[in-house]
């Protein structure tokens, strides 16, 4: 189902991920959350930086449980946990992050 | 669940067929399972490793910084046979220096690749629970 984003129409995948990485832009990701009927805050942006540039770096979206670990060794153990994650992102973080983010699912998502 | 040694054993060049690229995604899912995780590279495999892999005028995604996030998903015994790299006038610097980060010892960065000889490298597969090639 494509995205509306600023006049322009983004192609995504089935479950909404964006087809081409180079289409996104912060205003995709905003788009994406108010979808889901969510407001995206400096903590969920801290999160949805911290994806991209692992993708930068790695060429993957991280598993769930590779995210928790990693974002804890960056941002500190407060936010390196399931219960802040999953708060912010509740439909899973790593899956509904990396789609805010403008990444593909997560491998070895189902 | 009791955990079993799983050992993907890569064979192919990185580019010009999908297995490597197919064999590195196996892996990652498989990672999340948490079993016992090894890779081996034989043969052209050993070029999966290299450094400085450029695929602009390939066509393919460069996919080799990912082998980098394999010590993230705790896969931290990538043996390399050393019959194949010298074959093909390789050493071990030639390869990127993956590492992971040791939970026992302090989180001490450790080196992921292990040069092995053909021999020690049968031993290990034999000890393994299972073996796929790619």
């Amino acid at each position: 189902m494509p995205i509306e984003v600023n006049g322009k129409t983004l192609e995504t995948d089935e479950e909404g991920y964006l087809a081409n990485l180079s289409d996104w832009s912060p205003e995709v990701a905003e788009a994406m959350a108010k979808a889901d009927g969510q407001e995206l805050t400096d903590a969920h942006w801290e999160v949805i930086n911290f994806l991209r540039e692992y993708y930068e770096e790695y060429q993957i979206a991280p598993a769930v449980r590779v995210l928790t670990k990693a974002i804890g060794k960056k941002l500190g153990a407060d936010k390196g946990n399931s219960k802040y994650l999953y708060e912010l992102f509740p439909y899973g973080p790593a899956k509904q992050a990396c789609k805010y983010a403008g990444l593909p699912k997560p491998t070895g998502c189902v | 669940m009791s955990v079993k040694k799983f050992m993907y054993v890569n064979r192919k060049a990185p580019y010009g067929t999908i297995y490597a690229l197919e064999s590195l995604e196996v892996v990652l899912i498989g990672a999340a399972f948490e079993q016992d995780v090894s890779l081996a590279f034989v043969d052209d495999g050993v070029y999966q490793l290299m450094k400085g892999q450029d695929t602009s005028e390939v066509g393919m995604k460069n996919f080799s910084p990912t082998y980098n996030a394999l010590g993230d998903y705790d896969v931290n015994k990538l043996y390399v046979e050393k019959e194949s790299l010298e074959e093909r006038g390789l050493t071990v610097d030639d390869l990127m220096p993956l590492t992971y980060e040791d939970e026992n010892d302090d989180y001490k960065e450790k080196p992921s690749i292990r040069v092995v000889t053909s021999e020690e490298l049968s031993a290990i597969m034999d000890e393994q629970d299972v073996v796929l090639s790619f």
